[in-house]
């Protein structure tokens, strides 16, 4: 096999399916910081979401209820953290780490009896006139809805924190808690909201894996994708299009060198392998120089002390 | 405009262990400028939070206007036409001037018509202000303007201030006071908390006065002399310092064309200092907050480094040498954020008494810590400063503001350093504290010690120091006998208005 086997359409269009789980989690987990808490849980989010959706869907016959299912399910598991953090006022990076933990050993406890299975097959939206352009049609217009909905789902959180009020007293929240409080916002009510849609988000992540792109169950088969989006929300500089951006790079990389791989082109297959995580670090770095930097109160605990 | 605006009766808050507020009442006339004095500590802070709907009274009532009023939150305090311009700026300092408005306000107008409004009031109040800036990179007094004018876009009928003039050159003041005035004339009223006696002479017609979270007092400002004023809020007579003028020996330290990078964000870098301070003087440095003291002091310290020969003592060039080789030369510093900079908050007395105090004063040998030496050391200071704690192994966060700043001055005072330099020393400490912290620093001059004392207050500089200069966006001015200077003089080495002119109108 040689490199010129590999078909360019098909591989970005594979691209964008490799992207879709990374760019919904990394979108989810930007609210949550751009709120000022920081929520390591989300591979554990993502693998409930994964498992939650699977089951489902297996069950229903519905890949859309098994959809919802996994958001339920993320934003569950969220809600434990939410609790901890925000009521209990326990330690973020800690209670996050339990989370991944906790997220992964349940999976695996509700995952039993689903490996093999095969989940029903998801319909792919096949948009009139625009999939019908040469290059770009089959590699952006014919994608399942998810692809489509991560996408909105980016440009509606940029929207909505650059342009809307409720997305001006979010930043507010986590740039200074203590100085939105002395406002009167409510700012665990708000950060509440935040974590169950960062929840939601990883969940259809989750879910998008073992529904559409794998499709099956095994367990730990997020792989780490949930901190690969932890870190692209930092690199990105907590801008939803460099999101984007590091998400299409780091699925594209992927993609390519398991193309590579099965080319059976002569670099080792360890290198290749590290190679997205790699490639992905190496240009958020360069374009985070910038130093636009986090929210201020980023992984602070707030009480409404006095 | 002799209307009553807001009255308050009864108002009675309790914190577990404390009673912040016991019984208070008084009524503030439409138009009027109301002072509300008090040491810290006697409850001012919770009294305003009431008004403005962050604390919720344990018993007690206000009437505004004739018409009951309970605000559950600031949101229904602001509707009620009540204001507040905060002490700590509650400002964000990644969001630029117009979305920290908008977050202010009930129902902003969209952000175009917002910056509009404000360029448009800014003016005619005289606080001139960008609405797309950044906040981060505004000075200090040009946050407040960030402040005031979110407050007066919602046509408050009552502006509440807590301390509004501690980050301001005096020439600001008195700008600030025009804007307060104008105000007032159109029967807005304004309850107005400083430390600033002298200024509340000038401004407010009417003064409350908080001790303990009681009542005990009212005056009219301009009726009192500042100390009788004083007196009232201590309780007792004050003790003035004393000092006793002697020669000034050899120099000791000196400043050679330091400059240094601020390490962080929005601080202010250091240009072409050049100062001498000589045994036995007391040099004060003034100026606004965020003007390079920190960077200063820090440079001071050791925790910055410089080249050799920017800082000299005693000859010898230590720009590189760190803080605990410049301890041991005796170059003691006492930065001015008590928790977390000066002490440790989670550790007791004792061991911060061992962080500075181990190079001097002997407290550790081959890497083992004498703790019986050392629990010494922290009784001494806790003895000598009238430090008000149950012993030294109590942990630092659980001081007061002012109890901790005795124990970490009195820290560095215990261990006769040849040259101390001290930022903030009367910060937040009571006046009979602060008075007491003021007498040993001018002993240890007398003693032969070089004291820097950088300071926002003015009175206090020129209370005690021999020579001042101010520091203004990270220069000094020249360094001046501070006998004699007026009020105009200081205020213009501190960098005059910067750019406030007077309400137009």
């Amino acid at each position: 096999m040689e490199i010129s086997s590999i078909n360019p359409i098909l591989l970005l269009a594979s691209l964008i399916v490799a992207a879709t789980p990374l760019l919904l989690a990394a979108i989810g987990e930007l609210v949550v910081e751009k709120s000022g808490v920081l929520n390591l849980g989300v591979e554990g989010m993502m693998i409930t979401g994964a498992i939650c959706g699977f089951a489902i869907s297996v069950n229903t016959g519905s890949p859309v209820l098994g959809l919802l299912a996994a958001a339920v399910g993320g934003a569950t598991l969220s809600l434990l953290f939410a609790v901890l953090t925000q009521f209990a006022l326990a330690n973020q990076v800690a209670s996050g780490l339990a989370l991944t933990l906790f997220g992964l050993g349940l999976s695996a406890l509700l995952g039993q009896g689903y490996q093999g299975v095969k989940p029903p097959a998801f319909p792919h939206v096949d948009l009139p006139i625009l999939s019908k352009i040469p290059v770009l049609g089959p590699i952006l217009f014919t994608q399942d809805f998810v692809v489509y909905l991560a996408f909105f789902l980016t440009l509606g959180t940029w929207a909505v924190l650059k342009y809307t009020r409720a997305g001006l007293i979010l930043r507010a929240v986590g740039e200074n808690h203590d100085a939105a409080h002395a406002l009167g916002y409510k700012v665990v009510r708000i950060r509440v909201m935040a974590i169950l849609f960062g929840g939601a988000c990883a969940g259809l992540g989750g879910a998008y894996i073992s529904l559409i792109r794998v499709p099956q169950w095994t367990e730990g088969m997020t792989a780490g994708i949930g901190w690969i989006a932890l870190a692209l929300v930092v690199f990105a500089s907590w801008k939803p299009w460099r999101v984007l951006l590091g998400a299409c790079l780091f699925g594209g990389v992927n993609v390519l060198q398991l193309n590579l791989q099965a080319a059976g082109v002569a670099i080792p297959v360890e290198y290749l392998a590290m190679s997205p995580y790699l490639i992905t670090i190496l240009v958020l770095v360069i374009m985070s120089a910038d130093r636009s930097g986090a929210p201020a109160s980023l992984g602070r605990s707030f009480h409404a002390s006095n | 405009m002799t209307g009553t605006l807001l009255s308050i009766r009864g108002l009675t808050k309790a914190y577990p262990g404390v009673v912040a507020n016991s019984d208070v009442s008084f009524d503030i006339r439409e138009g009027e400028v109301h002072a509300l004095l008090g040491e810290n500590g006697a409850g001012k802070s919770t009294l305003v939070k009431m008004i403005y709907g962050l604390v919720k009274p344990d018993t007690g009532t206000m009437t505004l206007r004739g018409a009951p009023y309970a605000p559950a939150e600031p949101r229904v305090a602001r509707a009620s036409g009540v204001a507040m311009v905060f002490q700590h700026f509650s400002l964000f300092e990644a969001l630029n001037v117009a979305e920290n408005i908008a977050l202010g306000m009930e129902h902003p107008p969209k952000m175009r018509d917002l910056a509009a409004r404000i360029k448009e009031v800014s003016e005619t109040y005289g606080l001139p202000l960008d609405p797309y800036r950044t906040v981060g990179d505004l000075s200090a007094g040009e946050r407040q303007r960030v402040e005031i004018i979110r407050c007066l876009l919602q046509d408050p009928r009552l502006l509440i201030m807590d301390e509004p003039t501690s980050v301001l050159t005096p020439q600001e003041v008195e700008i600030l006071f025009r804007t307060l005035r104008k105000l007032t004339s159109e029967g807005v009223a304004i309850l107005y908390i400083s430390h600033k006696l002298e200024e509340i002479r000038a401004l407010c017609e009417s003064a409350t006065i908080l001790r303990l979270g009681k009542k005990v007092g009212t005056c009219v400002p301009r009726e009192v002399s500042a100390r009788e004023m004083a007196e009232m809020m201590v309780g007792s007579s004050l003790h003035v310092p004393e000092r006793k003028g002697g020669d000034l020996g050899p120099i000791l330290l000196e400043l050679n064309d330091l400059s240094v990078k601020s390490p962080s964000e929005f601080g202010t870098s250091l240009k072409n200092i050049t100062l001498k301070v000589r045994s036995g003087e007391v040099l004060g440095l003034g100026g606004v907050a965020g003007n390079g003291q920190d960077e200063l002091l820090a440079a001071l310290s050791g925790e910055i480094l410089t080249a050799p020969g920017a800082v000299v003592m005693e000859g010898q060039p230590i720009g590189t040498l760190g803080p605990t080789a410049r301890r041991r030369m005796g170059l003691l510093t006492a930065p001015e954020e008590r928790l977390g900079h000066a002490a440790a908050p989670d550790m007791s007395l004792t061991e911060n008494a061992l962080l500075t105090g181990s190079v001097r004063q002997g407290l550790e040998k081959n890497g083992f810590l004498k703790w019986g030496k050392t629990r010494e050391f922290a009784e001494a200071i806790i003895k000598r400063f009238d430090v008000r704690t149950p012993g030294p192994g109590n942990a630092a966060r659980s001081l007061s503001g002012g109890n901790l700043q005795k124990f970490v001055i009195g820290r560095e005072v215990m261990q006769l350093p040849i040259v101390l330099v001290v930022n903030q020393p009367t910060w937040g400490v009571d006046a009979a504290a602060a008075a007491s912290i003021r007498q040993a620093l001018l002993d240890l001059a007398a003693g032969g010690t070089a004291v820097i004392v950088i300071s926002q207050d003015l009175d206090e500089l020129m209370e005690i120091s021999d020579h001042f200069g101010a520091l203004n966006e990270g220069r000094l001015s020249d360094i001046r006998p501070a006998h004699g200077l007026s009020v105009d003089e200081i205020g213009l080495m501190m960098g005059g208005a910067h750019g406030m002119e007077d309400a137009h109108v």
